[in-house]
């Protein structure tokens, strides 16, 4: 009843392949872009931004990244935080050298830095698969950061060893430094964010998309009609780490401020991976809420019991947070092992007749 | 039944092939050629290398010997995606499909060669990008309206019946319009009703479309009555080659399939 593509007719391919071809559909992301770009500036404070939103959406674009690689083309990555990694030390190399340089152009220009080390690390794909390449990429990860800590040039050799976000302005506008206000960062995080799951959904629905998951569906076959795997997961390598390098410079830049290389351990690839399996493989909606559940899940989980008047010593509340956390993503696995996007591919379904019986 | 496309003009031809795993031998020493326009049955009892050998036509296998000609260029070893770049298709024994994408990507995927615009363009759905997804649609719905799966056009290819998914198979190998189609037992496992169907296309596509087929079949009746003309093969030797009635009357052949006694 609410949501339902009948009475909407197309008559030409193009409108057929619109990006967002069901009203409700257009209608959605229209209210989701106005809630975000209006209504959340409006009320959230300080905390908010800083503490929960900004490294939600810095999150929902590294998930997007891993996403396409894992999800769209099949290879498994646990290299997401070394790709970050690079993305943020690109942009401080970049940025200290060329201090005029508009810090919106270093941000993407970090992310080819990072798309050309994985385009490295994406050979062995070709070889190997599953496990294995997981394996592979697991070097990616250790490799980089030893790099990064072991070579001064690439923190300056600044003796504490730390990367910091120097200050830069963009038209009259602080980006980035200690006097940057949380909410021009929210909104460059946000507008980075939107930009780039457009390109995604736009790529993943035409010809390279559909290359990226023929390869992951059917190897054989998709080699048999013409699709080389070596360029296709390489091209997916690349995009993938260009997403993930452009969140790495976003994650110190706007959100963390400084850091060194421990910000970026394997922890932070494990936590990317689990947001785009329970949000959903193959799917960016998925990773924007997957990237929401797991950010959201925790402080839901510190703030619930007070709210209906349960007390927990801290320290208590922290393992059960921890215990709680971890058994509701394993229910949620078994449950639905297709992610928060399949769930919500199942309420537009049920809505298509809801509240009539058929 | 002979095909009116038929010509003297040799689009495929095979000469001395073997090919060998290890220490066993799957082909020896086949050659034969395929006429445009004709349709080109291999059949032989099981094991008896036809699925080695259109593996080797479409470059998937390596021979150690022989040459294999197609559209006048001659080739030892050659990449899968070569073979396809050169316009050769093929369907799978067990059907080889993208589960996870519709019938309509699926069969958009067989237009992926022909597809040019750059990531750039893809990334914002405009100019060039734009255009080429409508453009390769057009074909793509011309084969979906051929085969008759309109119903199906936004289904996961997963969830369609076994039937319906070699008829997508057959609709992602045409989407690339090919000069060569090698169908691997299109038939193999469908009820007579079918089977009646798949030959119908099977023959379409030979009569509208001028498309050369080279295919594998187990079922006799089909093969006698589609082809034009048969290669024989058993444990990987050439047996017989001819019209379908010459192949019929061949005595190795009846020996081949019905046995023989040894004294």
């Amino acid at each position: 009843m609410f949501y339902r593509e009948a009475g909407q007719f197309k008559t030409t391919y193009e409108a057929d392949q619109g990006i967002f071809p069901i009203i409700q559909d257009r209608w959605f992301i229209a209210i989701m872009l106005v809630i975000s770009f209006v209504v959340i500036p409006y009320f959230a404070n300080e905390y908010w931004f800083q503490a929960v939103i900004i490294p939600l959406y810095i999150y929902a674009i590294a998930a997007i990244g891993l996403n396409i690689l894992t999800g769209y083309a099949g290879q498994v990555s646990l290299g997401t935080g070394a790709f970050m990694a690079i993305g943020a030390y690109a942009t401080y190399k970049l940025c200290t050298a060329f201090p005029d340089l508009n810090i919106l152009i270093v941000f993407v220009m970090s992310g080819l830095f990072s798309a050309g080390v994985g385009i490295i690390f994406g050979i062995p794909s070709l070889r190997i698969k599953g496990f294995y390449l997981a394996v592979a990429t697991l070097a990616a990860q250790f490799f980089i950061l030893w790099l990064f800590n072991k070579v001064g040039w690439f923190y300056n050799n600044n003796p504490s060893g730390t990367i910091t976000a120097p200050p830069r302005e963009v038209l009259g506008i602080m980006i980035t430094g200690p006097n940057a206000l949380a909410i021009t960062r929210y909104y460059v995080v946000l507008s980075f964010l939107v930009v780039f799951a457009l390109a995604a959904k736009n790529i993943v629905r035409g010809r390279i998309g559909r290359s990226w998951m023929a390869i992951r569906d059917m190897d054989i076959a998709a080699e048999i009609i013409g699709i080389e795997p070596l360029k296709t997961k390489l091209m997916a390598f690349a995009i993938s780490s260009f997403y993930c390098g452009v969140a790495g410079a976003l994650y110190i830049f706007c959100w963390l401020g400084s850091a060194e290389t421990e910000a970026f351990d394997i922890n932070l690839s494990f936590l990317i991976l689990f947001m785009i399996i329970v949000g959903g493989l193959g799917s960016i909606m998925g990773s924007i809420m997957g990237a929401a559940f797991i950010t959201l899940l925790p402080i839901f989980l510190t703030n619930f019991p007070p709210m209906i008047g349960i007390q927990i010593a801290s320290d208590l509340a922290k393992h059960l947070e921890e215990i709680i956390f971890g058994v509701l993503i394993v229910f949620f696995l078994i449950v639905e092992p297709h992610g928060l996007a399949r769930l919500w591919q199942i309420v537009k379904e049920k809505l298509r007749q809801w509240p009539f019986p058929y | 039944m002979a095909t009116q496309h038929t010509t003297e003009e040799v689009l495929l031809d095979v000469k001395g092939i073997s090919l060998s795993f290890g220490g066993v031998k799957a082909l020896s020493n086949i050659s034969f050629d395929v006429r445009k326009g004709e349709i080109r049955a291999i059949i032989g009892p099981n094991g008896a290398g036809k699925s080695s050998m259109l593996n080797c036509i479409n470059g998937f296998y390596h021979p150690q010997e022989g040459e294999i000609t197609f559209k006048g260029e001659t080739r030892k070893q050659m990449q899968t995606h070569k073979a396809a770049e050169q316009g050769i298709a093929r369907t799978f024994q067990n059907i080889a499909l993208f589960s996870g994408m519709s019938t309509l990507d699926n069969i958009m995927t067989g237009r992926n060669l022909k597809m040019k615009a750059n990531v750039f363009w893809q990334a914002l759905h405009l100019g060039p990008a734009r255009r080429e997804e409508v453009e390769h649609r057009e074909v793509a719905e011309r084969v979906i309206d051929f085969l008759e799966i309109e119903q199906i056009r936004k289904t996961p290819v997963g969830r369609l019946p076994y039937g319906l998914q070699k008829r997508v198979e057959l609709g992602r190998a045409l989407a690339a319009e090919p000069d060569l189609l090698l169908l691997d037992e299109p038939m193999a496992g469908m009820n007579h009703e079918e089977k009646e169907d798949m030959c119908r296309y099977i023959l379409d596509v030979n009569d509208q479309l001028g498309t050369t087929i080279v295919l594998i079949e187990h079922d006799m009746s089909v093969v006698m009555d589609i082809s034009d003309r048969v290669v024989v093969l058993d444990y990987g030797r050439m047996l017989a080659d001819g019209t379908p009635d010459v192949v019929r009357t061949n005595q190795d052949v009846i020996n081949a399939y019905l046995g023989v006694t040894h004294e």
